[in-house]
């Protein structure tokens, strides 16, 4: 039985570190500027992992094999319990643990302790709904229009609620389904919702934010490789949930001038 | 060096009421027999006796078959859900009848599947997790194992009881309403959970009886929580210090703290969760909402004020289901390696340290909600520091280990197989714990897999390794030891084999919550593994038939069981007598300098001569 368990474990460890080493499954190729630090974050923390995660079990098993045994009913002297060494490794764990840590916040601070949005930033906003995904672009005058939560109506195809007729900002307001940026352009994505919290989550970005009622957040990504990808919804929103999703399209800056010119056409 | 030969006495309040006097002579007869077990005195009907009684340890026992009858609805929404998510399309049997709408045909609708993740979680969380560990195992052993005859607060532990059963018949019933039952996952995240059946189905009446279930579940809490804390403070026998209690009681102690602090904060989200409900407040709910072209009278509220106070709960909720848990292990490894507990002043440090930690990591769970940066960092900080108490712990156990003398019982093959899942389990919270990371991870089957790993399986062996030891305690046999062995190996290789593969769903990036895979291009690619997990899953649920089948086998045909079948240290195995026990050592003396055996009970008087 101790042979058992202790074989037991140790391959249950080699066969989760191989799993992890090898990985069949994986995180998409990034596309962010700083997707390749998270990934390198990652990687880090999957080590340290691991050397604990290894030790900890095989040394268990050691245990497990090495000290089996009947229990007989006579007296014997113990190992005493080491205080020092529990404190020792107390010390260590917590080094291990918070530099970890530290050297995770320079990665995290690259994605949120940011300035503003650099001056030719594209600004689109994202709109969250019950289960669509609806991209704004300011059009010409670089400016979104007001909306108003009065006139939004999906069925007349008005989903963000714009007054065109009497709002001169409203009328060159591009809506689209897809999000369509440049490569190699700063954007800045502000997100909004009009009914309840959704998270927008671009696994190729290593980005996601939650898109809450009532606030509006902001995401700012520049994206290096042309390609499509998805966008989909990572927060609990009601029974259609699964199907909210939308497209990213990297693009050319000339596709891109040619789309937004193509989506202008069908407002 | 000299041994510490005082004895503190510690304030004993005796209950001198004739009519419980009685019941407490009955009971001390029925104690000094060989069987210890829990029957509680014939003199009293059979409604005082099993129904409606006192007695703490029929009320641990009810908990426990609460809880049992619980995770049996649990495991089965959870095969649905794996049955669902492997394939779609296949029509459940009996499914259809049972719920015509939810599932027509025995095809899971969307809403039936988010309804029955809800349920679920709801369950194993509230009803199992929370239930048994604590009240279960706390109400039947905490007045033995420190001495005392009852606990401090009988009737306050019975109604603590009917609440807890009242809260799960709420929660049952959301089932047979006509709007069904809430999809809003357990979490019930506002405006979601606040508009009503706008937001969709179940989100009527389902919901709101959903939340009047917990609010009933926080009352019976914190009832029982406030009476295991008076009578840890204040029903200690004579001579039982707090350096001298057997882990498992500082746990519970612990553990009912966090539950009067946090199970408060719920209980004011839920009631102003209610109100936003059905008397038109906007606690949670912003200004100019639109659902389904519909624009709401909501003015002014937060969803994010939901999520903090939940949160705030939902944290130091995860720990109050894992203490007792590790502080069981603790006790069942110094035990059954005849050693004492290494380190037993740093684990309750550790115990302690956990406890105050969890209530200042609440924010990590809300890492991409848009929380001021320097308040993340602060969050991430503090939750890489309270896996800092968990190592200390998981050293302490492998030290306990370590030159012992390891008797192979199947108590012991859990307690095992908590120490591997509970580090793998916990190392995969390193990941979640560093924002950056987080930002891909959350809400993804990583965290899915990671939550799973130590609540639903650690603490779960913790649980079936506390059943199989103190079954002789509770029914005054012994479980089949054949039988329990082969639990263990099916269940240990199962955990792996289910939720190791489940993070890699998670580094895929699959969002959690997801009825159907193929409505997404990357998810599509995923059906094979998850239908490898589902296969796994489904193995590994049949395997608990082998403990259902002997808890219930044992309970009428088990073997007779001896008064202290594993030779342990602490009070509850030893004969009470008609006194109240003197305590004189602590709880760990295994392999201590004794008499004839390798262990010295505490309430054995110190020797003439060293």
């Amino acid at each position: 039985m101790a042979l058992a368990l202790a074989l037991t474990i140790v391959l249950l460890t080699l066969a989760t570190c191989g799993l992890f080493v090898l990985h069949p499954w994986w995180f998409p190729a990034s596309v962010s500027t700083f997707a390749f630090a998270i990934d390198h974050q990652f990687t880090l923390t999957l080590a340290v992992c691991g050397v604990l995660l290894a030790t900890a079990q095989i040394v268990m098993a050691y245990f497990v094999w090495r000290y089996r045994g009947e229990r007989q009913n006579v007296w014997r002297p113990t190992a005493p319990a080491s205080t020092r060494l529990e404190h020792v490794w107390a010390a260590v764990a917590a080094v291990l643990f918070l530099t970890l840590g530290a050297t995770g916040y320079r990665v995290w601070a690259r994605a949120a302790l940011q300035g503003p949005a650099a001056p030719d930033a594209l600004r689109v906003e994202v709109w969250g709904e019950q289960f669509e995904w609806y991209f704004r672009y300011p059009g010409p005058d670089g400016q979104f229009g007001p909306v108003y939560p009065s006139l939004m109506n999906d069925g007349t195809g008005n989903s963000l609620g714009l007054d065109r007729e009497h709002d001169a900002a409203s009328r060159d307001d591009i809506i689209t389904a897809t999000l369509a940026v440049p490569v190699d352009q700063p954007v800045e994505l502000t997100l909004r919702s009009k009914d309840v919290i959704h998270s927008f989550f671009v696994r190729e970005l290593r980005l996601k934010q939650d898109v809450i009622p009532g606030t509006i957040s902001v995401l700012h990504l520049t994206a290096r490789r042309t390609g499509r990808y998805e966008i989909v919804c990572a927060e609990l929103c009601g029974l259609g949930h699964y199907k909210m999703h939308a497209d990213l399209d990297v693009m050319t800056a000339g596709e891109f001038r040619e789309w937004l010119l193509e989506q202008a056409k069908r407002q | 060096m000299p041994r510490r030969r005082v004895i503190q006495f510690s304030v004993v309040r005796g209950d001198s009421r004739p009519a419980v006097a009685a019941v407490f002579r009955r009971l001390d007869m029925v104690k000094s027999q060989g069987t210890q077990s829990a029957a509680p005195p014939a003199s009293l009907p059979f409604l005082r006796r099993y129904i409606f009684s006192t007695d703490h340890k029929v009320i641990g026992l009810q908990f426990y078959l609460l809880g049992l009858l619980a995770v049996l609805i649990g495991v089965l929404c959870s095969v649905f859900i794996r049955l669902h998510l492997a394939w779609p399309q296949l029509p459940v049997p009996l499914l259809g009848h049972v719920s015509p709408t939810g599932a027509p045909g025995g095809v899971i609708t969307p809403e039936y599947y988010l309804s029955l993740l809800t349920l679920h979680g709801t369950l194993m969380i509230f009803f199992v997790l929370n239930t048994v560990p604590q009240n279960g195992f706390g109400s039947l052993l905490l007045p033995l194992q420190i001495g005392a005859r009852q606990m401090a607060f009988p009737r306050l532990n019975m109604i603590s009881f009917w609440l807890t059963f009242l809260s799960l018949g709420v929660l049952i019933s959301t089932y047979v309403i006509a709007d069904g039952p809430p999809i809003s996952g357990w979490t019930a995240y506002p405006p979601l959970s606040a508009i009503g059946s706008i937001a969709g189905p179940g989100e009527g009446l389902g919901q709101t009886l959903w939340l009047i279930s917990i609010a009933i579940f926080c009352v019976g809490s914190i009832l029982g929580a406030l009476n295991f804390i008076a009578t840890t403070l204040y029903k200690r026998a004579a001579g039982m210090t707090w350096m001298r209690l057997p882990l498992p009681v500082w746990a519970w102690f612990i553990t009912a703290i966090l539950i009067v602090l946090s199970f408060l904060a719920l209980l004011a989200a839920d009631a102003l969760l209610l109100s936003d409900r059905v008397a038109g407040t906007s606690f949670f709910v912003p200004t100019g909402l639109v659902v389904s072209d519909q624009l709401l009278g909501y003015k002014g509220g937060s969803p994010l004020l939901w999520q903090n106070l939940f949160w705030f709960f939902g944290h130091p909720e995860v720990y109050i289901t894992i203490l007792p848990a590790m502080s069981i292990v603790s006790h069942l490894l110094s035990v059954f390696s005849r050693k004492p507990v290494f380190g037993y002043r740093e684990t309750v440090g550790a115990f302690v340290s956990i406890g105050g930690l969890s209530f200042l990591v609440w924010g990590h769970h809300m890492f991409t909600t848009g929380m001021n940066p320097f308040m993340t960092m602060s969050f991430a900080a503090l939750t890489m520091a309270i896996s800092i108490p968990s190592a200390v712990t998981t050293f302490s156990w492998l030290g306990t280990l370590w030159r012992g003398r390891i008797e192979f019982r199947v108590p012991l093959l859990f307690a095992l197989g908590f120490v591997s899942i509970f580090v793998t389990g916990g190392l995969s919270g390193l990941f979640l714990a560093q924002p950056s990371l987080d930002l891909y991870l959350r809400g993804t089957y990583f965290v899915v897999a990671h939550l799973h790993m130590v609540m639903g399986i650690a603490a779960l062996f913790a649980v079936f390794s506390a059943t199989y030891f103190w079954f002789p305690k509770m029914f005054g046999r012994m479980m089949n030891e054949r039988m329990g062995q082969i639990h263990f190996w099916l269940t240990f290789l199962g955990a792996y084999c289910t939720f190791i593969p489940m993070h890699f769903l998670g580094l895929e990036g699959l969002p959690r919550r997801y009825s159907s895979l193929s409505e997404t291009r990357f998810g599509g690619h995923l059906l094979h593994l998850n239908a490898f997990i589902s296969v796994v899953a489904f193995v590994t649920a049949a395997a608990q038939l082998a403990f259902l089948v002997n808890f219930f086998w044992s309970m009428f045909k088990g073997a007779p069981a001896e008064a202290n079948p594993w030779q342990a240290t602490t009070l509850e195995w030893g004969p009470a007598g008609a006194h109240q026990p003197l305590v004189y050592r602590g709880a760990y003396e295994y392999g201590v300098s004794g008499g004839t055996s390798d262990f010295t009970s505490q309430d054995t008087p110190e020797p003439a001569l060293q």
